[in-house]
């Protein structure tokens, strides 16, 4: 067995993904237990007297689930993408989690309270201080100049003038629209218009940061530049995340973990190669059927046992994606050897696997 | 409604004929009380001992309203006096700026503080229309002020323009505040929606009634009547508006930590800031509306002048003249506030020069106040300077009179005679029971029995409060206008449909025409045609025939290119496919443009019997002069219900036939 000192060979593998992977083990810092939002009369009677129904029953009652019985735990600086089609019910749990909506059943721990136990004073100065939200159609005040918009969740806080446009300044700063300070606006791209909202939601420098498909409405050049400003921004920041899309490859890219809705309910959570190898149902197999393999698969997990006595080409870390280390395996005739963070091998790569993942994408 | 729908229901193959039944008891309805005079009389004249006196109990319930009612620690009458007393007072601010001045001391070394001087106020509002609308609205302004000015129309127009700033600043705060209330409250929302209906369908006149017989007459009941005729539409603005504010406004105002007062003054108000200035235009321009109305009860100014003028044997001139001032005005006024709607936010440069061009204005108006300290001709434009047309126009008045009057004339017998007075005499001597019937049979085709029993009760408060005569004049003059009008502005609406050209024309031509005020439609007239009903129908005529332009040019525009070309492949000629596919189509949009001809129509007979008709206007302009609140709110009503009737019979028509084509 032909060990290849790894040093030397890392120095040819591409740079590491550019996001930030939030530590697996991190404790968590949103939690919602048996999450419920049924509308109609009576709701709240009729999940009293039974507490878990199924879709028939609460169709029969006339009533219509938009959220059933979701659980998740969203970590201390996660990505954490919510994902599903236009009314899977994402949208209304957001809602649900920020009490924009109020759940008919079921608990949202934040920090270890309970925010639908709070009086409107407390999830008041919650919202001021805590959370900050992005909207998909921007939300922005059209009476207002750029910079009366970032400092607007300041202004309601009751900050003094100057203080609080120094802080909205600092904001636009960072998200570049420094020059466009005065503008108001109806006279911004759809681009810079959502590079306000960022600015605003980020203002009150909250630990909790919703953004509601906030890409969505713009065209496709666009979504991947602000994708790429969304990714610098949270490597600066390091907020807890909760980020709603309806495209799987802006989930893959963006997220550390997703969960997968459908008709209100959560079907599956995990990273994204989990969802890959692992479908929870058909449903999750079709989004993930047409997804880059490549690019969300990582060399652990698709490397298969090396046989004793095989010769091992270069080796290749095992948090690399399939997509990173494609040139460096297909270079060699022998499959590569995958390491571990401590450079132990722990499987080997083939050649026929990466072209297999690279192609199967495409299909 | 079924029945109506569907004749033949395929499960009853033989169902009981209940159409042709209701239909042969209203032909019986009408044809027996003809057929047999003697022993159906009653039937047919509605007899005098069966009349109700609603207005002596109208009338009663007015004294005691303001004599015995009281709220414990206040009468009725003493708010009455406190909000008339504090519109009193509010109002002698606008009128020391814009009207007379402050004058401290005797007349002896009395000390004047002069008014806005009219250089300055020609001044600010050219500046200011220039900022707001660029050149053509300041030229606009400029000659609108300066015929105020150069015809001697100044120290009226003041006095009203005062009176119109107070009103519409309460109109809009006050209704503003209100839709707040009924958005906020969901349970008010109902009774307000109601309200406003049926405030927008009482006349105008109605209002000065009771509020002569509340308050007395002067300028503050002119300018409550104002304020109460101008309100509405602003509540309902500002409920459409505050709905119409994207959700997604009110949950950053939440997710922000809005308390409920930040969100709604901060956020929501701000962003439906567009939707609520076509409020303020629409109250400004009602409020304009009502300058010569309000001077029936002592509103002074413009409207006074006007009103004046047309009592007077020979004061056509003078009332046109000043007229055309309160058309200056209103044009105006209008113009700048729609301006003021297209105004967008900007940012530097552009922005400092709208500041830049605000402070000079200001500083125009303030600058010219003062040196009027020193130049006293500056306050007020010494006579000299002035410009009559009054007598211009006398001599206009002469020679259409010589001219004119014989052709006038011939057409003025020619329509009395062959038209207005054989539907007059038919339709007063129409038995009551046959029209009661009529209205019954067509409401059950409408919308069923229910429908049938609430139209009736409508139309029986006619015959049974006694206004029979005055209330089929109404009738036979609505009807005569509505079908004048909208024979008229059918065919404009089409031509309008059909070429770019024709429809900004008419586009500019009904915005001209909406912002006059309806008084100002009876003066041309009755120059040509004298008092009396031909008058009141071309002058009807003409102010109501802006909807059947505006809804059947509007309706054919939104045929479905689709459906057009869907007719044109199928080989219609261009006449074809006008009435047999547009037409049809945009039916529905057009009834609902008649339903408004008849609102409009409705509205200024009142202001019409003015000249000479002899209608239910009339009862309410004689119950004015004679302070008989009772007979004015009957007849009111009366007017009001005739319009509920019209309104909901081409509504349920409108809504029917647009359910069964999918709409």
């Amino acid at each position: 067995m032909a060990l290849v000192s790894p040093a030397s060979e890392t120095a040819s593998i591409p740079a590491p993904p550019a996001k930030v992977r939030a530590a697996a083990d991190a404790p968590p810092a949103l939690i919602c237990r048996n999450l419920w939002k049924i509308y109609g009369a009576n709701a709240d009677a009729f999940l009293r007297a039974n507490p878990i129904p199924t879709p028939a029953e609460v169709r029969a009652a006339g009533l219509f689930a938009a959220v059933r019985d979701a659980t998740l735990e969203i970590r201390q600086g996660e990505i954490f993408i919510i994902m599903g089609l236009s009314g899977s019910g994402k949208s209304t749990l957001v809602r649900c989690l920020s009490r924009l909506v109020e759940p008919t059943a079921g608990s949202v721990f934040y920090e270890h309270q309970n925010l639908l136990r709070m009086t409107p004073a407390e999830l008041i100065q919650v919202r001021r201080h805590k959370m900050g939200m992005v909207f998909q159609n921007f939300a922005l005040l059209p009476h207002r100049t750029v910079l009366g918009n970032v400092a607007f969740p300041l202004e309601v806080q009751g900050m003094g003038k100057a203080e609080r446009e120094a802080r909205a300044l600092q904001m636009i700063e960072l998200v570049g629209l420094a020059e466009r300070a005065g503008y108001y606006p109806r006279e911004l791209s759809g681009g810079q218009q959502q590079r306000v909202g960022i600015a605003r939601s980020l203002a009150v420098e909250p630990a909790l940061w919703f953004l509601d498909e906030p890409f969505s409405a713009l065209d496709p050049l666009i979504r991947h530049e602000m994708q790429n400003e969304f990714l610098r921004l949270q490597r600066m920041l390091s907020k807890t995340i909760v980020f709603i899309t309806h495209d799987f490859d802006e989930a893959i890219r963006l997220g550390d973990r997703i969960a997968i809705m459908k008709d209100g309910a959560i079907i599956q959570v995990g990273t994204a190669e989990e969802l890959v190898l692992n479908p929870a149902s058909d449903y999750v197999s079709a989004f993930t059927r047409h997804v880059a393999r490549g690019k969300v698969l990582t060399a652990g997990g698709v490397c298969v046992p090396v046989r004793p006595g095989e010769t091992l080409a270069a080796a290749v870390p095992a948090t690399a994606l399939v997509a990173e280390v494609a040139e460096a395996v297909l270079a060699s005739e022998a499959p590569a050897a995958v390491v571990d963070a401590d450079g132990m091998i722990i499987g080997k790569l083939e050649r026929a696997t990466v072209i297999a993942n690279l192609v199967g994408g495409v299909q | 409604m079924s029945e109506v729908a569907l004749p033949r229901d395929e499960t009853h193959p033989r169902r009981f004929p209940v159409g042709w039944i209701v239909a042969g008891v209203v032909a019986l309805a009408v044809l027996v009380p003809y057929a047999a005079p003697d022993s159906f009389g009653w039937a047919k004249t509605y007899p005098a001992r069966w009349i109700v006196p609603i207005s002596d109990w109208l009338k009663a319930f007015l004294f005691w309203l303001s004599r015995d009612l009281s709220f414990g620690l206040f009468t009725f009458k003493d708010m009455t006096r406190f909000v008339s007393g504090l519109f009193g007072y509010a109002l002698e601010v606008p009128k020391a700026l814009f009207s007379s001045g402050i004058t401290f001391g005797d007349e002896e070394g009395a000390f004047h503080i002069p008014r806005l001087s009219w250089a300055g106020l020609i001044a600010a509002v050219t500046i200011w229309s220039y900022l707001l609308g660029g050149v053509r609205l300041a030229v606009l302004g400029f000659l609108g002020f300066f015929y105020i000015l150069i015809f001697g129309q100044w120290d009226s127009a003041m006095v009203t323009l005062s009176q119109v700033i107070l009103a519409v600043l309460t109109g809009v705060a006050g209704g503003t505040l209100l839709g707040i209330l009924a958005y906020r409250v969901p349970r008010l929302e109902g009774a307000v929606v109601a309200a406003l209906d049926f405030m927008q369908t009482v006349p105008t006149f109605a209002y000065l009634v009771p509020l002569v017989f509340l308050v007395g007459v002067g300028p503050v009941s002119g300018m409550l009547a104002t304020i109460l005729y101008a309100m509405p539409p602003m509540v309902r603005v500002t409920m459409m508006a505050l709905k119409r504010v994207p959700p997604e406004l009110d949950e950053l105002a939440r997710m922000t930590g809005c308390e409920p007062k930040q969100a709604l003054w901060k956020v929501l108000v701000p962003s439906a800031r567009d939707d609520l200035l076509v409020g303020v235009n629409q109250v400004i321009m009602l409020t304009l509306n009502m300058i010569i109305i309000a001077a029936m009860i002592g509103a002074g100014g413009l409207g006074f002048d006007v009103l004046n003028a047309l009592r007077q044997a020979n004061g056509l001139g003078k009332g046109l003249e000043a007229g055309l001032a309160v058309v200056a005005l209103a044009i105006v006024l209008d113009r700048m506030s729609r301006a003021l709607v297209e105004l967008r936010p900007v940012h530097g440069a552009a922005a400092a020069r709208r500041r830049q061009l605000f402070w000079i204005g200001l500083a125009a108006l303030l600058g010219c106040t003062l040196l009027s300290f020193a130049f006293p001709a500056l306050e007020k434009l010494p006579a000299e300077y002035r410009v009559s047309t009054g007598n211009m126009w006398s001599d206009v008045v002469s020679w259409v009179n010589v001219n004119l009057f014989s052709t006038a004339d011939a057409i003025r017998t020619f329509l009395l005679m062959n038209l207005l007075v054989p539907v007059k005499t038919f339709l007063i001597g129409f038995p009551w029971v046959g029209l009661l019937a009529v209205v019954a049979g067509g409401a059950w085709a409408l919308g069923g029995w229910g429908f049938a029993l609430g139209m009736t009760a409508l139309i029986a408060f006619i015959p049974v409060a006694g206004l029979w005569e005055r209330g089929m004049t109404t009738i036979y003059l609505c009807s005569i206008s509505v079908v004048i009008a909208t024979l008229v502005g059918l065919p404009l609406g089409l031509l309008g449909s059909r070429s770019e050209r024709m429809h900004k024309f008419l586009g500019a031509m009904c915005d001209t025409l909406q912002t006059l005020p309806s008084f100002v439609y009876l003066l041309p007239v009755v120059m040509l045609f004298r008092i009396g009903d031909v008058s009141a129908l071309v002058a009807i005529v003409l102010y109501a025939m802006v909807p059947a332009i505006r809804f059947t040019d509007h309706g054919l525009r939104r045929v479905p290119p689709s459906l057009q070309e869907a007719g044109t492949m199928a080989g219609c000629t261009g006449t074809q496919r006008l009435a047999k596919v547009e037409l049809p189509y945009a039916l529905p949009e057009i009834m609902l443009g008649v339903n408004q001809v008849i609102m409009m129509a409705l509205s200024m007979l009142v202001v019409s019997s003015f000249v000479g008709t002899n209608d239910l206007g009339k009862q309410i302009q004689v119950a004015i002069s004679q302070a008989d609140p009772g007979k004015g709110l009957s007849a009111g009503l009366a007017i009001a219900f005739l319009g509920i009737l019209a309104d909901r019979m081409i509504g349920r028509w409108v809504a029917t036939r647009r359910e069964r084509m999918g709409l």
